[in-house]
């Protein structure tokens, strides 16, 4: 188990040095940061002062040992934008994404769970074929025109819900609908697929032999043999689930970490980009050890 | 699957397999209205510039946020007009054509190349095997999105980086299943019998077991399709897929955005239009799925006894 964790581990740190590298050098390569925050009519001089107090008059190998240097340090920078530790800036914005996509995924997990078995109990009944083209919609809207045409109808047309920012929990209801529309269609698909062939197997056919109610034999028996898959697909959904969440966010103004992102890039604050990414990074590979964990408890022939 | 398709005679094969196969796409209406869909999609497409192309471009400041469903000003504004008396119905014929192609364009690429890598890292076990498959975990564990904003904004936002970083990000999905495939295939006799006559990697790679992968990926592909037509519609409406005047239907997307409150089908016209296609495709794939699994074939057989 924890020789399993620790490979896993090493395997990681190399995918997030390997990112972080890759992004390190792009960065550098969309030009002069000092073109964007000095004044246009700024001397040469004050150019190379500023070029000079970032670190962006030396050799690009030497910025990366640099920055190299000060990760060990687990200095990760200040952002040129904010004149703060470009950490402390990602780490502000990522609760406000980790609340957002924990509540969309949760929600479609559970409806999708509850809306795929019953699709599967009765196949190609009415409620399945409705199920089965409400969760292929889902799964192919873009999700840009989902959240605006939401805003034209609730907030300008109806002005029931606010058009964006945080607040109370009627901030959060489009939000969470758009982001969730995507999770909610594939994971329905994907429970009534796995459920599908679990009613077909022969201890289905005992348990109804015995006299168990449908209900039962659906949700107690065929559901926890199809969770395991479920649970992969929702583990690789939540990766996805970050590309909603810039979307979601740049278009509701939520401050999270997609829009922090997204702004960075603009503005070329390279130290945030980084961070962002490192502290992304690092949640994902989380998720997956917490999904590998989830296995073993969900099925007991899986030993790390 | 092709040792027996050789054995049987191919001509009398075919025909009844295709016949079988339109047979169960009228069975399943919603998948018949999903390929009548696609295919006058592609026909506009690949007609529509040429049709109608100046009427695309054509500025008519009369016609400024013309409002849907009126004829006056002739059919082409049928669908209204945008901020610059554009009429949006051919707008979106020849936003067809570019979100399509771009999106071909994208799909091709990943499969040539991540199948090539997947070819290569499935049949050697070098440094670059590990090389390749740390490559693809490292793309594939980073929000796609977030990847193709910073390599675009890096390369600059054109048609051809617009592709590369589409490519990029589904270049791993293919790498994956071809190598998958070949770990199971370079065990099989042909292969040994083909290294054993003297054919070196290249070849027995190319010759042999390519040919086998690529059913596969091209199945694949048609899935992938709709996912890359709604990455290219999210980066172009984030202001950094394809640059005017050149247009997709997530850039008129994004030009709509600002006219929400005072002209609507500005920007609902060609979501909708991305949300038709990709719909079609994942219902059509679904179909196929359908098809394909014996274990549920039988449904649109037993429909087939009870609709006679």
């Amino acid at each position: 188990m924890l020789h399993y964790l620790g490979r896993r581990a090493s395997y990681s740190v190399i995918s997030i040095l390997g990112l972080l590298t890759l992004v390190f050098f792009l960065t550098r390569l969309t030009g002069d940061p000092s073109a964007l925050y000095l004044p246009l009519d700024s001397t040469p001089e004050a150019r190379a002062a500023f070029a000079h107090l970032n670190g962006l008059d030396q050799p690009i190998y030497i910025q990366f040992w640099n920055y190299l240097a000060d990760l060990l340090r687990l200095d990760f920078g200040e952002s040129m934008r904010q004149h703060r530790s470009a950490l402390e800036v990602a780490l502000e914005a990522f609760p406000q994404t980790l609340k957002l996509a924990f509540v969309a995924m949760l929600l479609s997990l559970t409806l999708a769970i509850v809306v795929g078995s019953m699709a599967a109990a009765r196949p190609r009944g009415l409620f399945d074929r409705i199920a089965t083209v409400v969760s292929l919609a889902g799964a192919s809207a873009p999700d840009f025109w989902v959240a605006i045409v939401a805003i034209l109808v609730f907030a300008v047309g109806l002005g029931v819900l606010p058009t964006s920012g945080t607040g109370g929990w009627e901030f959060w209801v489009m939000p969470v609908f758009v982001l969730m529309l995507r999770p909610f269609g594939l994971l329905v698909q994907v429970v009534r697929g796995t459920m599908l062939s679990s009613l077909a197997s022969p201890y289905i056919k005992t348990a109804r032999a015995k006299g168990l109610a449908r209900h039962t034999v659906v949700f107690g028996h065929a559901l926890r043999n199809s969770l395991l898959p479920v649970i992969t697909v929702a583990g690789d959904l939540s990766t996805g689930l970050i590309n909603g969440a810039v979307i979601v966010e740049s278009v509701f103004g939520w401050p999270g970490i997609g829009k922090l992102m997204i702004d960075s890039i603009i503005q070329r604050d390279f130290a945030v980009v980084q961070s962002t990414i490192l502290v992304t990074a690092t949640a994902i590979f989380i998720l997956n050890i917490l999904i590998d964990l989830l296995y073993a408890v969900l099925d007991p022939r899986v030993r790390y | 699957m092709s040792d027996i398709s050789s054995v049987v005679p191919s001509t009398s094969a075919a025909k009844p397999r295709g016949r079988v196969l339109f047979n169960y796409l009228k069975r399943d209406r919603l998948a018949l209205v999903a390929v009548v869909f696609l295919a006058i999609l592609v026909i506009a497409a690949l007609l529509g510039p040429w049709l109608m192309g100046d009427a695309a471009t054509k500025l008519g400041l009369r016609h400024r946020n013309m409002a849907p469903f009126q004829i006056d000003a002739g059919w082409l504004y049928v669908l209204g007009a945008d901020t610059l008396g554009r009429p949006i119905l051919p707008r979106l014929v020849v936003g067809a054509g570019n979100t399509l192609g771009i999106a071909a364009a994208a799909v091709f690429t990943s499969m040539l190349v991540g199948g090539l890598l997947g070819l290569v890292a499935g049949y050697s076990e070098n440094w670059y095997s590990h090389v390749i498959q740390r490559g693809a975990d490292i793309i594939m564990s980073f929000p796609s999105l977030l990847l193709a904003l910073i390599v675009l904004y890096t390369l600059g936002p054109s048609i051809t980086n617009l592709v590369i970083v589409l490519a990029i990000t589904r270049v791993p999905v293919y790498l994956r299943t071809a190598r998958a495939e070949v770990l199971e295939l370079r065990e099989r006799m042909f292969v040994s019998a083909a290294r054993a006559m003297g054919a070196n990697s290249a070849r027995i790679i190319l010759r042999h077991i390519a040919p086998l992968v690529l059913p596969t990926l091209i199945t694949i592909s048609a899935i992938d399709f709709a996912t890359v037509i709604l990455a290219e519609s999210a980066l172009s409406f984030l202001g950094l897929g394809i640059q005017p005047p050149e247009f997709t239907w997530g850039a008129m997307v994004a030009n709509g955005r600002g006219y929400l409150s005072t002209a609507w089908w500005i920007a609902f016209w060609p979501g909708l239009a991305i949300m038709l296609t990709t719909l079609s495709l994942n219902i059509l794939s679904s179909w196929a799925r359908t098809v394909a699994d014996p274990q549920q074939r039988w449904r649109l057989q037993t429909l087939k006894k009870a609709a006679r």
